[in-house]
């Protein structure tokens, strides 16, 4: 409310209304966290069953995850996955959000569409879809297979964020490159590779993420032999809610929040590298994105 | 453009570069072109030729047939599930906003640093697992869980009461795990309407109630239209979180998919529905197509 009040909250404005609308978006904000805070403790419980709170404090459940093959196998697989379909993603999108960008040439707002959708469409038609032509061509449950699938879902997130980006590099830099006389492929190399570059690597982690917390297509595609993290855990929840779940969730809370502060860290850079928000030009480059 | 600068060029012929660098964009053009090819190969091999087999699968089942589709909008059990699907996406849709509104108009209107942290605060959820977050829930709503705990210790209720496995899991888990999705694209628009007009609008002698009704609330609709769109457009075709936490009676077209496909292997009728769902997602894309711009998606994976 005092946005356009330049910043400055006098005295006198902390009346009810505001007080009432900092409650709820207080009460709002503890929906959206809470139910992750509770996992942690769960995790620790000395129960045998999910009950809040828990009567005592054990590591049973790290232990049991830590120890068994079935659901260590599952991890590395999915980290193995999600590997591949990071380097895949990252390259395919990178080159395409490039093309996309700053290209001009006819059917480009098509293309992007089409590069976007499997981030629209529901995932279960593309993991159906999927899943018929991987059986054909005896792709399931092979690491290939789920890398390919998973690659076709981080393609559109790569994209958006390189293209975001790309945005917000002078193309005069490039021009200057060139008229000094490096080629194109030098130019993109010693000149726009390093000012993207923290970028690029955000949306690698992005990519990874994608692959990694991936559940729909891991259902499909996986085998009895090849089961991911994620599809592991689905069957448990399934099966039985068995607090060794919460633990491996725990576990998945911390990577996600580790590997989105690395993300966090690196748009910090690429926006003082570019001049995303906060500096100047930051704005401008956002209205365009609407007409794609 | 082109033609103007090529006639004003040929006649003054005084300006050659303009030709020169006109020529280099084109080529740049076709070039840049074929930056994208790799990603257009992998997605046409991947995404839209397994989407097309789908689309053929519902209409040759061996022969050329229109039953299955004729199935889905004569059976009253599937255009039940037709009818429970649009009505968790509308009421999912509802809640978002209701929730949403009010934390993106907070995030809009604090100062930056604040701002930023909840954006962060809002961002972190967004990319943990959803199948973590609907475990969450699972653990929060059970009968042991920390909302019955709750109750039954301030005596509100005397037994534990039925939280999930019914509707009311379905929209509490829906409504958190699609929240993000209301509040970014929300917050986008919000946070770049000119304060100027609503300085001009208290000069002019509106209170701070009418300058937000009469100018900010109007100026943001644009976010609340483009959130909704997306929020919808998305519980349409939901499967982890209703799958877990829905009862046997909740059943949605996607869980309704896979069913179909995994359990039954009636690939014809499963695709029919795939495709009828795609249909849905296209149909509500169409109209909706001004107010979903890439902006809108890009506000939600980047959160800014």
């Amino acid at each position: 409310m005092n946005g356009w009040r330049d910043g400055r909250a006098g005295p006198g404005d902390w009346d009810i209304a505001r007080l009432a609308l900092y409650t709820l978006t207080g009460l709002i904000l503890l929906f959206l966290l809470l139910p992750m805070f509770v996992i942690v403790p769960i995790s620790f419980s000395s129960a045998k069953f999910l009950t809040f709170p828990p009567p005592g404090w054990s590591l049973q459940w790290y232990e049991k995850y830590f120890t068994s093959p079935a659901w260590l196998a599952a991890t590395w697989l999915s980290v193995r996955v999600a590997a591949l379909t990071m380097v895949l993603a990252t390259g395919l999108g990178t080159l395409a959000a490039l093309g996309l960008a700053r290209g001009r040439f006819r059917g480009r707002g098509l293309l992007y569409g089409l590069v976007l959708s499997p981030m629209i469409i529901p995932v279960i038609i593309t993991a159906i879809a999927i899943y018929f032509l991987f059986a054909r061509w005896e792709l399931t449950g092979t690491l290939a297979g789920l890398a390919l699938a998973h690659t076709v879902l981080a393609i559109p997130v790569v994209v958006v964020i390189v293209s975001a980006t790309l945005q917000g590099v002078d193309p005069n830099l490039e021009h200057a490159a060139m008229n000094l006389g490096a080629n194109r492929l030098r130019t993109f190399w010693r000149v726009t590779l390093p000012i993207i570059r923290p970028g690029v690597i955000s949306a690698a982690i992005f990519a990874f993420i994608v692959s990694f917390d991936e559940v729909i297509i891991a259902m499909f595609l996986s085998s009895p032999t090849t089961a991911t993290l994620p599809k592991q855990m689905w069957d448990g929840i399934r099966q039985e809610i068995d607090p060794t779940i919460a633990a491996v969730s725990t576990l998945v809370i911390v990577g996600s929040v580790a590997l989105l502060l690395l993300a966090e860290v690196l748009r910090g850079q690429a926006q003082r590298l570019v001049g995303g928000p906060g500096s100047r030009g930051g704005q401008e480059p956002r209205a365009k994105e609407d007409s794609p | 453009m082109t033609a103007i600068s090529r006639v004003a060029g040929s006649i003054v012929d005084a300006r050659p570069w303009i030709r020169a660098w006109e020529a280099v964009a084109e080529r740049d053009g076709l070039r840049r072109l074929l930056l994208v090819l790799p990603t257009l190969v992998v997605l046409l091999v991947l995404f839209v030729a397994p989407l097309t087999a789908i689309l053929r699968l519902s209409l040759l089942d061996p022969a050329p047939t229109a039953r299955h589709y004729l199935e889905v909008v004569t059976n009253p059990t599937y255009l039940h599930v037709l009818g429970i699907t649009f009505e968790t996406a509308a009421l999912v849709t509802l809640l978002c906003l209701a929730l949403g509104y009010p934390l993106a108009y907070v995030m809009a209107t604090v100062p930056g640093r604040l701002a930023g942290v909840l954006i962060i605060l809002v961002i972190v959820p967004f990319w943990i697992s959803v199948l973590v977050r609907t475990y969450a829930w699972m653990v929060m709503l059970g009968r042991g869980g920390l909302v019955n705990t709750l109750l039954l210790r301030l005596g509100v209720v005397e037994e534990p009461l039925r939280l999930m496995h019914n509707f009311v899991g379905v929209l509490v888990g829906m409504t958190h795990v699609l929240l993000p999705f209301a509040v970014l694209p929300m917050y986008s628009v919000m946070k770049n309407i000119d304060r100027d007009l609503l300085r001009a609008a208290e000069n002019l002698g509106a209170n701070r109630w009418q300058s937000f009704r009469r100018v900010f609330f109007p100026l943001s609709l644009l976010g609340v239209v483009s959130a909704a769109a997306l929020v919808f457009v998305s519980a349409l075709g939901f499967f982890i979180t209703p799958a877990l936490l829905g009862g046997p009676r909740d059943v949605l077209l996607s869980m309704l998919i896979e069913r179909q496909v995994n359990d039954l292997t009636n690939w014809g009728f499963g695709s029919a529905l795939a495709v009828v769902l795609l249909g849905l997602t296209l149909l509500v894309l169409i109209v909706f197509r001004r107010f979903l711009g890439t902006a809108a998606w890009g506000s939600v994976v980047e959160g800014r």
